[in-house]
């Protein structure tokens, strides 16, 4: 089942004017900046399908850079957040795609700073419900709705079970567990989604386990 | 986690032998999956039913869309009807106004909540707040018609879709139109099964309904589709609560409703390429919005 909450059906609260274009849009925009960690100094948005056709009528544009300023569904500041971004000191282009994408209201953000330069795909599918499918050349599924724990290691035996144990020991449940790698005994990603936010002390005893590159959350 | 209910007959059966609402099953599930006590579920509705009244407020006083193609509709419907010469009736201008008023919010990028989607916002509140003035509901049987429309957007969004690009207008204003009718008939009294034929009956009569918003924003056609739903939802509702049956059981309109929406071309799925987008005028307004070579003579 996709839709889980009946709050998916009534809901969110937003600003208009549309679920899948604005209220997705922003959730998009929030979560590549959760994932990231801090505030971008520069995103380029890559829109597909019906973002690509429509994103100026459907505010989608303002309301991804509203999710890059960490802004809710509901934050009126969506309004303006290309003043709120200049405030900031975030650059940000739109590049409408033709390609071919799966799914019609497709946006991939690329972003970064000084230090560092992410990549994410998210699909919006629907009353202001999100998957993230790509991040950093990953496939993976993401809702976002959840708290979440993504960790980049190199892909050898007993990298799993230690982060599984690691949780267990803090009495973390694991609703939901994905991994993928690019190549076999190279770098490789865990997603895992869990029921409640995860302490910075158990963020930190994770990035010391063994082959782990880095490990970043997404609060709920 | 598994859900209490896959579809509208499981929801409905399961309603009838534990002799419940539909609106105290979709309770139950939330509580169950999300984990959260009762209180704090019915809580959040309750701010989301808040959200509805404040939006229809604003839209009765009058708002108007950046774009200036919507707004305003809605105060000229109150004042219409305040003239006592509507053929309509009372009720069914009142939903279909305060339908359009959230819509107008909505495309003035006003707050609202979706329901299921923001370009269907209107509907379930417009005939909520319209029955409303004739069934003097308790604000937990108002809360309860947020849960028993979301019992069937629910079954819709996992077996359909909710979303105009992927299925048309009929998976948004469609849906939208289709749960209040449920909504309306548990508030009024009638049964699950009733419910689930009014659905039906709604579903039925918006399907093949395509998404070809002009300029590609969320107000021509969507405001006014709103106000169809929900007149459509009204009259599917008295039907069923008068004990007309829908001959395709409930869960086969949905799957015909997601089969319509898988062929139809993506020209009329909210890409603003086809339809009403594509007519001489849509085209004049786009470029009159954004900018470009006008085409067409337009208005």
């Amino acid at each position: 089942m996709k839709f889980k909450s009946v709050f998916d059906i009534i809901g969110p609260v937003m600003i208009g004017p549309s679920s899948s274009h604005t209220a997705g849009a922003a959730r998009i925009g929030r979560v590549a900046r959760d994932l990231f960690g801090r505030q971008p100094k520069w995103a380029k948005i890559h829109l597909y399908g019906s973002f690509a056709e429509t994103y100026k009528g459907h505010s989608t544009d303002v309301a991804i850079v509203g999710g890059l300023l960490d802004y809710d569904t509901f934050d009126e500041r969506i309004k303006t957040s290309f003043e709120e971004a200049q405030k900031v000191g975030m650059e940000f282009e739109f590049i409408p795609e033709t390609g071919h994408v799966e799914h019609p209201n497709t946006a991939r953000i690329v972003l970064g700073d000084d230090q560092a330069e992410m990549s994410l795909m998210g699909i919006s599918i629907g009353g202001g419900k999100i998957e993230i499918t790509e991040l950093n050349g990953f496939p993976l599924r993401l809702s976002g709705e959840h708290p979440a724990i993504l960790v980049v290691h190199d892909d050898r035996s007993g990298c799993i079970a230690n982060v599984a144990n690691c949780l267990y020991k803090y009495d973390i449940n694991i609703g939901h567990m994905e991994v993928s790698r690019k190549e076999k005994g190279r770098m490789a990603l865990m997603v895992i989604e869990v029921d409640q936010n995860v302490d910075k002390e158990v963020m930190d005893e994770l990035a010391e386990l063994p082959n782990i590159t880095q490990v970043t959350r997404i609060a709920d | 986690m598994e859900p209490l209910f896959h579809n509208v007959r499981e929801l409905v059966e399961r309603a009838e032998k534990e002799n419940k609402l539909i609106s105290e099953i979709m309770i139950e599930q939330e509580i169950m999956i999300t984990d959260r006590p009762r209180e704090e579920v019915m809580k959040q509705m309750d701010r989301n039913l808040t959200v509805m009244e404040e939006a229809v407020e604003k839209g009765l006083k009058g708002v108007h869309s950046v774009s200036g193609l919507t707004g305003g509709d809605a105060v000229l419907l109150q004042k219409y009807m305040e003239s006592g010469n509507s053929l309509s009736g009372d009720l069914l201008l009142d939903a279909v106004s305060k339908a359009v008023a959230t819509n107008e919010v909505n495309a003035a990028m006003g707050t609202i909540c979706a329901t299921p989607t923001a370009g269907s916002a209107g509907v379930v509140p417009g005939t909520l707040f319209a029955v409303q003035n004739k069934l003097n509901p308790t604000r937990e049987q108002m809360i309860r018609y947020l849960f028993t429309a979301g019992a069937f957007g629910f079954v819709v969004a996992n077996n359909a879709s909710i979303s105009g690009a992927a299925g048309g207008c009929q998976a948004e204003v469609g849906s939208a139109a289709a749960m209040a009718a449920a909504a309306i008939v548990e508030m009024a009294g009638g049964t699950p099964q009733q419910s689930s034929e009014a659905f039906a009956i709604t579903m039925k009569n918006m399907l093949g309904l395509v998404c070809d918003p002009v300029a590609g924003l969320v107000e021509v056609p969507c405001v006014k589709r709103n106000a169809m739903g929900a007149a459509n939802s009204v009259v599917a509702a008295d039907m069923a609560l008068a004990g007309v049956t829908s001959r395709i059981p409930c869960d086969e309109v949905i799957s015909a409703m997601y089969e319509i929406g898988q062929s139809m071309p993506s020209a009329l799925r909210e890409t603003a390429k086809g339809g009403l987008a594509a007519t001489p005028t849509g085209k004049w307004l786009e470029a009159k919005i954004f900018g470009g070579a006008v085409v067409g003579s337009g208005q």
